[in-house]
């Protein structure tokens, strides 16, 4: 049961052959099997999860009128917060934090009747593409343990590669949905920015960040999508407009006569070999369905790396601030007659990471007066020529793709003290972010020599999120048709796993 | 070398900075739906936003732009088409994300003007502030530092943090450097800060009671030589909380500052707290190196883009400006400047407005709420405002002095026991069984305004001179539209100024 798709779940529940408490409990005995070796979950909220379970069979069986994705499982990623629920965004500073309020996400699933089975580890504060940076330990690759599931949402990620559940929110800064998900050979989505409401996502770098649906089809994303989206009057950078129909776009699945734009400057040197033999398959896959492909120029990608690890960490220098042991979490050094300075300083030093640690101290500096024109000034000029570019790149193209990231997963340890080179994972993703445009990755294969699966990224433009549906949706049935069986299927077995 | 004032501004010249900070009373925070209302139990008005929880987000209160717009319109400002706010980062306990959300390099409001009028040497002159900018910024929570000497957190055994205040919106003005005022500068300070007060009170956008704190004054001076021009060091003294504060800070400064100089010390640029009690300042935080806040634009919030058409519409709704509406007053009351400004100090104006409007004589009305009503306010020592008497009531009672139901003297029990809680006019006067038991006291009252008003005749009649008295009789007629006996009058007036029928 646990293997199944989300949408197969919700049929199964509508028609009465299963039941959410049955199937809510058959991902908890999975999460018990495997998630000592998996490591996906931070917090398992067993008892809130099979009552809400119970709860929707109750009003299914009272003849009310459900949502799609009513009774299926979902895991949550500990950035967002959901009232009551240990919130920690895998840093030490939040341990033992319980939210007195439900984020707008979590208000959303709840509406829906979605069921959240628990909190997924990540990368602290997201900050990574690894999931190594969680204070609370790494997260395992289900396709072989000894690799990252990517990051910084490597626990749902995980969650789904590992049957955990069905469906994953992540959040998205400069690709910590997506990179997870071309590791794991599953779904993520970043809607485009302001298309979910970040009203109770615990902020890394606010103008970046974005919640959106982790799956294992193309379809439960565009469910997810669906249930989570829309304007929200509490976040006031979210979109006051209809949400796009991406499941209607998810479910028709037709390339025909579209543009696809394939990225120049996000492939070839520096992409792995078999990550680049699956993203030309892919693309003859979709000239096959009936997709035009061009090729398109973004010549001031090149800075995008650069000018978000300027942007993201100014920001997350600001939005850590808050973290001083006043009002809520750790609190170190508070012995009598400690000074309020002392005590804040010395929780921020127990508190953080490292990587924190380094990102909060780059962005302070980039701030500084005489400092901020040729840093976070340059970086903002960036930002727009990037915008640019994908204008012009989307006036010749109806969507733009690429590897959505140039490597298959690496070993744990391999990249951890080398920062550079780990960020160089997102090098493919990062630009979407800054233009605040929707990126859809999604498995195309595995790598010939690593036999690990490879991400084929779909970038859609601002509020045009049913166009990636469209194009990811004919690629998957492309690919299934090929493979014979959903790729997922010939994950190694895991220890204990069904 | 103790200077006085006039060896001070005889050599010289004195500029000024004006920042003065507003509480908006909008029923909810800048950036939440918590309530504003002042004197709450401590943290019971606060929510996840205000007390930045993680994963909270702030959200513009709309009223706070419209009052915002309004007070920059009222400032003969420009109004950007396009403005942002921005985050000033700094750690402090009582200030929950440890930035502050404010405007910085793209405020709301820009390049205004205040004309403000005062008494010179030469008489009236107008001295025009001009203002840099008006923008909006969130209120800090409160600290209360407990223990040690000076209520300051150095030295404090405990600090208690109240965020009832956190999210509070403020409005900044800040004007650009106010030269050229001399030796007037005190008081053309204090004269911007009560015409911003003014201003700013019949726009309804804040309740600005200084004493309080919803307004309040930082007040930058600098001195110059006369006829450099060349600024000085200046000092910034914070939170000045009343007018009068304002005109004794800025004096204060010009006379340290002076000594300073003439002693060849330099002025420290730093933060100055006034005190009250003695009307120095004491030296505060230095400024010496600037702070660096760390500016940037709020990512989590939209820019403020006003629809031109809406601003119009609060431009054509602006009431009329206090100083206009006052000098219209004066004409039509007849008011000597002196009264005039009795009135406006003794904070009535509003109040004899209202008495008038409702049907008063304005002199009367004015003499009540000066005379009488300020008296019982002085003696209980509340601000007349606060006084249980209204502009109805005040009416009412003149009505029934002219209406001869009451005398002066029993208008004045009503007046206490309107103000003693007794209820209203009509109930004190049934309560206390007032009437007017002599029907000669409404003539007698008549007869010394006719005496009073033509002394040389009332004269003649004391020295004998009997037919004189007609011109009296006359008048106390007409002052009674003729309903008065005449004999009587007669009678009265003749037993009034000591003589008698021969």
């Amino acid at each position: 049961m646990i293997r199944n798709s989300a949408s197969e779940m919700a049929s199964k529940l509508a028609s009465g052959e299963i039941t959410s408490v049955a199937l809510t409990q058959a991902h908890l005995d999975q999460i018990s099997a495997v998630d000592k070796d998996v490591h996906a979950f931070l917090h398992v909220d067993t008892e809130g999860a099979l009552a809400q379970a119970a709860a929707v069979d109750a009003k299914r069986k009272s003849g009310e009128k459900l949502s799609p994705l009513a009774g299926v499982p979902l895991a949550l990623k500990d950035v967002m917060t959901q009232k009551g629920i240990p919130t920690t965004c895998g840093s030490k500073i939040l341990e033992g934090w319980r939210p007195p309020y439900d984020s707008t996400v979590v208000v959303n699933l709840k509406k829906n009747d979605i069921v959240i089975l628990g909190k997924t580890n990540m990368d602290e504060f997201a900050m990574g593409s690894s999931t190594e940076n969680s204070a609370y330990g790494p997260t395992h690759n289900p396709w072989d343990l000894t690799r990252i599931p990517g990051g910084s949402g490597g626990g749902s990620a995980a969650a789904l590669a590992a049957f955990e559940a069905p469906l994953a929110i992540g959040t998205d800064t400069g690709g910590s949905i997506r990179q997870p998900a071309a590791v794991t050979g599953t779904v993520g989505v970043k809607p485009t920015y302001g298309g979910v409401s970040r009203y109770g996502l615990v902020a890394f770098s606010s103008s970046l960040d974005q919640a959106g649906p982790c799956a294992r089809t193309v379809l439960d994303a565009a469910l997810l999508h669906e249930a989570i989206a829309g304007h929200d009057p509490k976040d006031s950078t979210s979109i006051n407009a209809p949400v796009p129909a991406v499941v209607a776009a998810a479910k028709a699945g037709n390339v025909k006569g579209m543009k696809i734009g394939v990225v120049k400057e996000l492939n070839g040197d520096g992409y792995q070999k078999g990550v680049r033999a699956r993203f030309e398959e892919s693309l003859e896959l979709l000239a096959a369905a009936g997709a035009e492909i061009v090729e398109v120029s973004a010549p001031n990608f090149e800075y995008a790396l650069a000018a978000y690890y300027l942007i993201a960490p100014s920001e997350c220098s600001s939005n850590l601030a808050r973290f001083d042991a006043m009002r809520y979490g750790l609190r170190v050094g508070d012995n009598d007659g400690a000074s309020a300075e002392s005590v804040m300083n010395l929780t921020r030093e127990v508190g953080f990471g490292r990587e924190v640690k380094r990102r909060i101290i780059l962005g302070t500096y980039a701030l500084s007066s005489g400092y901020y024109d040729a840093y976070y000034g340059s970086a903002q000029k960036v930002r727009t020529l990037i915008t640019q570019d994908f204008n012009k790149a989307f006036e010749k193209a109806d969507v733009l793709v690429s590897p959505t990231c140039p490597t298959t997963a690496f070993k744990i340890g391999e990249k951890a003290n080398d920062p550079l080179a780990m960020y160089l994972n997102d090098i493919a993703t990062i630009p979407v972010n800054m233009a605040g445009i929707g990126g859809m990755s999604l498995p195309s294969g595995v790598a010939e020599e690593d036999g690990l699966p490879v991400g084929f990224q779909i970038m859609s433009p601002v509020m045009k999120d049913d166009r990636m549906y469209s194009v990811g949706a004919a690629l998957e049935a492309a690919l299934l048709s090929k493979w014979g069986a959903p790729l997922l299927s010939t994950i190694p077995a895991l220890a204990g796993s069904k | 070398m103790s200077l006085t004032y006039e060896e001070v501004v005889a050599k010289y010249e004195p500029v000024l900075g004006l920042e003065v900070h507003v509480e908006l009373n909008t029923n909810s925070k800048m950036f939440c739906g918590c309530s504003t209302i002042f004197g709450a139990e401590p943290n019971t008005q606060t929510c996840p936003v205000c007390l930045a929880l993680p994963g909270a987000l702030p959200t513009v209160n709309e009223k706070a732009i419209e009052s915002t717009i309004k007070i920059g319109l009222a400032l003969n400002c420009s109004i950007a088409p396009f403005s942002r706010f921005a985050r000033k980062n700094y750690f402090y306990p009582d200030m929950p994300k440890n930035f502050q959300i404010s405007q910085y390099d793209e405020p709301i409001c820009v390049n205004g003007y205040v004309d403000v009028e005062i008494e010179t040497d030469e008489g009236p002159k107008v001295f025009r502030i001009e203002v840099e900018r008006v923008h909006m910024e969130e209120d800090t929570g409160k600290s209360l530092h407990v223990g040690g000497a000076t209520g300051r957190i150095h030295g404090a055994e405990y600090s208690l943090l109240d965020y009832n205040r956190a999210g509070i919106p403020l409005v900044e003005i800040v004007t650009k450097i106010v030269p050229g005022t001399g030796k007037y500068a005190p008081e053309v300070a204090k004269a911007y800060v009560a015409e911003l007060r003014d201003i700013l009170r019949s726009l309804g956008v804040s309740d600005v009671k200084m004493e309080q704190g919803s307004l309040r004054c930082d007040a930058n001076v600098s001195l110059r030589l006369i006829g450099s021009d060349v600024l000085g060091t200046r000092s910034e003294t914070k939170n000045v909380n009343s007018l009068r504060s304002v005109e004794r800070a800025i004096r204060g400064e010009m006379i340290r500052h002076a000594e300073r100089l003439n002693n060849g010390e330099r002025v420290v640029q730093e933060t100055r707290h006034f005190q009250e009690d003695t009307g120095l300042t004491r030296s505060g935080r230095s400024k010496e190196q600037a702070e660096d806040y760390r500016y940037f634009p709020e990512p989590d919030l939209v820019p403020v883009a006003p629809d031109a058409a809406w601003i119009e519409q609060l431009r054509a709704a602006l009431p009329e400006r206090p100083s206009i509406h006052r000098k219209r007053l004066q004409e039509q009351w007849a008011v000597p400047d002196k009264e005039m400004s009795a009135m406006i100090n003794a904070d009535v104006l509003d109040v004899v407005e209202a008495t008038v409007a409702l049907g008063a004589d304005p002199a009367k009305a004015r003499s009540w709420w000066l005379g009488e009503i300020s008296r019982i306010a002085n003696e209980k020592d509340v601000a007349i405002k606060n006084l249980p008497i209204s502009a109805t009531d005040v009416a009412e009672i003149v009505a029934l002095v002219n209406a001869g139901e009451l005398t002066d003297k029993l208008a004045r029990q009503v007046v206490e026991g309107v103000i003693a809680g007794e209820g209203k006019p009509s109930a004190v006067i049934a309560i206390r069984g007032i009437k007017v038991v002599n029907d000669d006291s409404a003539l007698m009252a008549a007869i010394e305004r006719a005496c009073s008003g033509q002394p040389e005749t009332a004269q003649k009649v004391r020295d004998g001179h009997l037919p004189a008295a007609g011109a009296l009789i006359g008048m106390v007629m007409k002052d009674t539209k003729g309903q008065a006996d005449a004999a009587k009058v007669r009678a009265l007036l003749l037993a009034h100024l000591g003589q008698s029928e021969g």
